[in-house]
């Protein structure tokens, strides 16, 4: 909060000096060792995560294959205009982003409401919470990857899958077994409960933490104000961990945009609906892995980016509306 | 009023059970069919009872994975190993600068290039994938390509940056009167000091770099250098699909985290969840 001049970012201490108020001596040296300590990471950051950005919105532009002969060729928002308009691009593009919405709209809330349920629940002053605790966190050291191989087989279509044995019982054999990732109507709702299952024991601990800072005080006021169970949660519990509330909201967020591996394993071995739950990172994958064309996975990329900044934006400017609200 | 509360603690614990054991079933559903023959893992809740356990499917993996052309377990183990250990070892050491940098030390630009790292905390890595794959296409197939996008992290020296902020800042300042320089201030007096932020990064880093799927698969095709995680999706999508030897490897995949989870959950569930609710 001290700089006063413009400076180019990543300069080397050999750039012109601002004025600033003396401090302790030493704190003048400290400029050669900060930035030497922090070159690696921005180097890193600036290389891998900044320019990358920038190559994509340039290939989008262009025309380009890996191993093309020919140069590539300027096409302008060819690409761009192709994915919103072109039935050929348009038609599982616009599938992709429709299910990506609708994997988030399902996931933020459930996967929230539920990691707070079992915080709540874990928050009480029973003994051997710990150990639920463990059991609700396990599945977050599981690699997505084998999440989806473990539920592929819960979600088996036949009559020995796990999911279709739990429904055959709880309905006494009246309902058939149901190919529940092949079939449109249910593949979507597959994902999101075994990625519900793998993801919500991190935000419960989040929370929890949360809760456990909340003033004990707090709560026996409410209570001597009689208030029952629910009213504590609405005036004290939820206004306790607003903030910790709105970080996981947009941390599942984005999270929720970022759905791929367990769609592509899904997709490639247990033929799992692809129109139903194609996301639009399989998109981008696709265009490489299947029509090698780098500038319509760019240009998927752009587009990727740009709804994950203006959601966030979006989000944050809503949710802190309601906080001063 | 008694037992109204004992009604409730009941209530309380049943709800619990039921919930842990819903979310564990998967979990040893996996661990069960590892031991048990193809047959018995896919048949409905028969593939819940231990009947017929043997360690064959763990003796499968190997044998199927025995050759230059489909690669070798131990070699995916290897893989995995050195990438998630390199990055992990190497984040640490530089996102825990920056941090320090950005959190402690006065410089020219510092505000500026701070924001920079704020906005890229929100950019996906699956949105640098593709235009990074063009990169390095000369890369492709080694080891060094699945590590080096991963070292930096924003997030990492995001939350290295809140932690030392909130540190207690007399120690180092004594530490600098007594005429340690600001990298010796931070070596000797801060990093020792902070071993809960260190324990949160290395355990979110591990975690992401050990499940690593969408990178690779992009990268590599040569057994030598695949990662586990995607020598066990190619693993399931065999035909005919072994059931029994596909959890074998899932189990081997994960074993060794949920160990280490296991041993030190206690601290690992704070030192994570801490370091996020200091937002």
């Amino acid at each position: 909060m001290s700089t006063s001049l413009p400076a180019r970012e990543g300069a080397t201490a050999a750039g012109p000096s601002s004025p600033r108020p003396r401090r302790r001596n030493w704190r003048n040296r400290d400029r050669l060792p900060a930035i030497l300590m922090s070159l690696p990471a921005i180097v890193g950051l600036l290389v891998f995560v900044a320019a990358p950005f920038v190559v994509a919105i340039i290939l989008s532009f262009f025309n380009v294959h890996i191993g093309q002969v020919r140069p590539p060729q300027f096409l302008g928002a060819t690409y761009y205009i192709r994915l919103f308009t072109d039935p050929i691009y348009s038609g599982p593009f616009l599938r992709s982003l429709l299910n990506n919405f609708t994997f988030a709209i399902v996931v933020i809330p459930v996967q929230t409401g539920l990691a707070l349920a079992l915080a709540v629940l874990l928050n009480s002053k029973l003994r051997g919470m710990p150990v639920f605790r463990t059991f609700f966190f396990m599945p977050v050291v599981f690699p997505m990857a084998l999440v989806a191989v473990i539920w592929r087989l819960i979600f088996e279509r036949s009559d020995s899958g796990l999911l279709n044995a739990g429904v055959h019982f709880i309905t006494a054999g009246v309902a058939p077994a149901q190919d529940w990732l092949g079939s449109s109507a249910t593949a979507m709702g597959s994902i999101i409960l075994l990625s519900i299952w793998q993801g919500v024991g991190f935000q419960m601990i989040i929370i929890l933490a949360a809760l456990q800072e909340i003033p004990p005080d707090r709560y026996e006021a409410a209570q001597l104000d009689r208030a029952n169970a629910w009213q504590r949660f609405r005036n004290v519990t939820v206004p306790g961990i607003r903030n910790t509330l709105i970080f996981v909201i947009l941390l599942t967020t984005i999270y929720a945009f970022r759905v791929y591996d367990q769609v592509y394993i899904l997709i490639k071995t247990a033929s799992a609906n692809q129109d139903a739950v194609q996301t639009v990172l399989y998109q981008a994958t696709s265009a490489v892995f299947d029509q090698n064309n780098f500038s319509l996975a760019s240009a998927i990329t752009v587009v990727f980016f740009v709804i994950i900044v203006a959601i966030t934006l979006i989000q944050r400017a809503l949710l802190r509306q309601r906080n001063e609200g | 009023m008694k037992t109204r509360k004992t009604l409730a603690a009941v209530r309380g614990y049943a709800i619990l059970t039921v919930l842990a054991a819903l979310m564990f079933a998967p979990i040893y559903y996996l661990i069960i069919g590892s031991f048990k023959p193809s047959a018995e893992v896919l048949n409905g809740f028969g593939g819940f009872l231990p009947v017929d356990l043997s360690f064959n499917n763990y003796a499968k993996v190997f044998a199927s994975l025995s050759s230059d052309s489909t690669g070798y377990f131990l070699q995916y183990v290897l893989n995995s190993l050195t990438i998630s250990g390199v990055i992990v070892i190497v984040g640490l050491v530089i996102n825990s600068m920056a941090g320090y940098a950005f959190a402690r030390l006065e410089w020219m630009g510092r505000d500026k290039v701070f924001l920079i790292v704020v906005i890229l905390v929100i950019v996906p890595f699956e949105s640098a994938a593709i235009p990074l794959l063009f990169m390095l296409q000369g890369e492709r197939d080694t080891l060094l390509v699945q590590i080096i996008p991963f070292l930096a992290n924003a997030f990492s020296v995001y939350l290295f940056y809140t932690s030392f902020l909130s540190s207690n800042a007399s120690v180092e300042e004594a530490a600098r009167i007594d005429g340690l320089g600001a990298f010796g201030t931070f070596v000797r007096v801060v990093a020792p000091n902070s071993k809960p932020v260190f324990a949160t990064v290395a355990i979110l880093t591990f975690l992401s770099s050990w499940g690593q799927f969408l990178w690779p698969s992009l990268t590599t095709s040569d057994p030598a250098v695949r990662p586990l995680p995607l020598e066990m999706g190619a693993f399931s999508g065999l035909q005919p699909v072994d059931w029994g030897a596909v959890f074998a490897f899932g189990t081997m995949l994960v074993l060794p985290i949920l160990i280490l989870f296991l041993a030190f959950q206690r601290f690992f569930v704070q030192s994570v969840a801490s370091s996020a609710v200091k937002e």
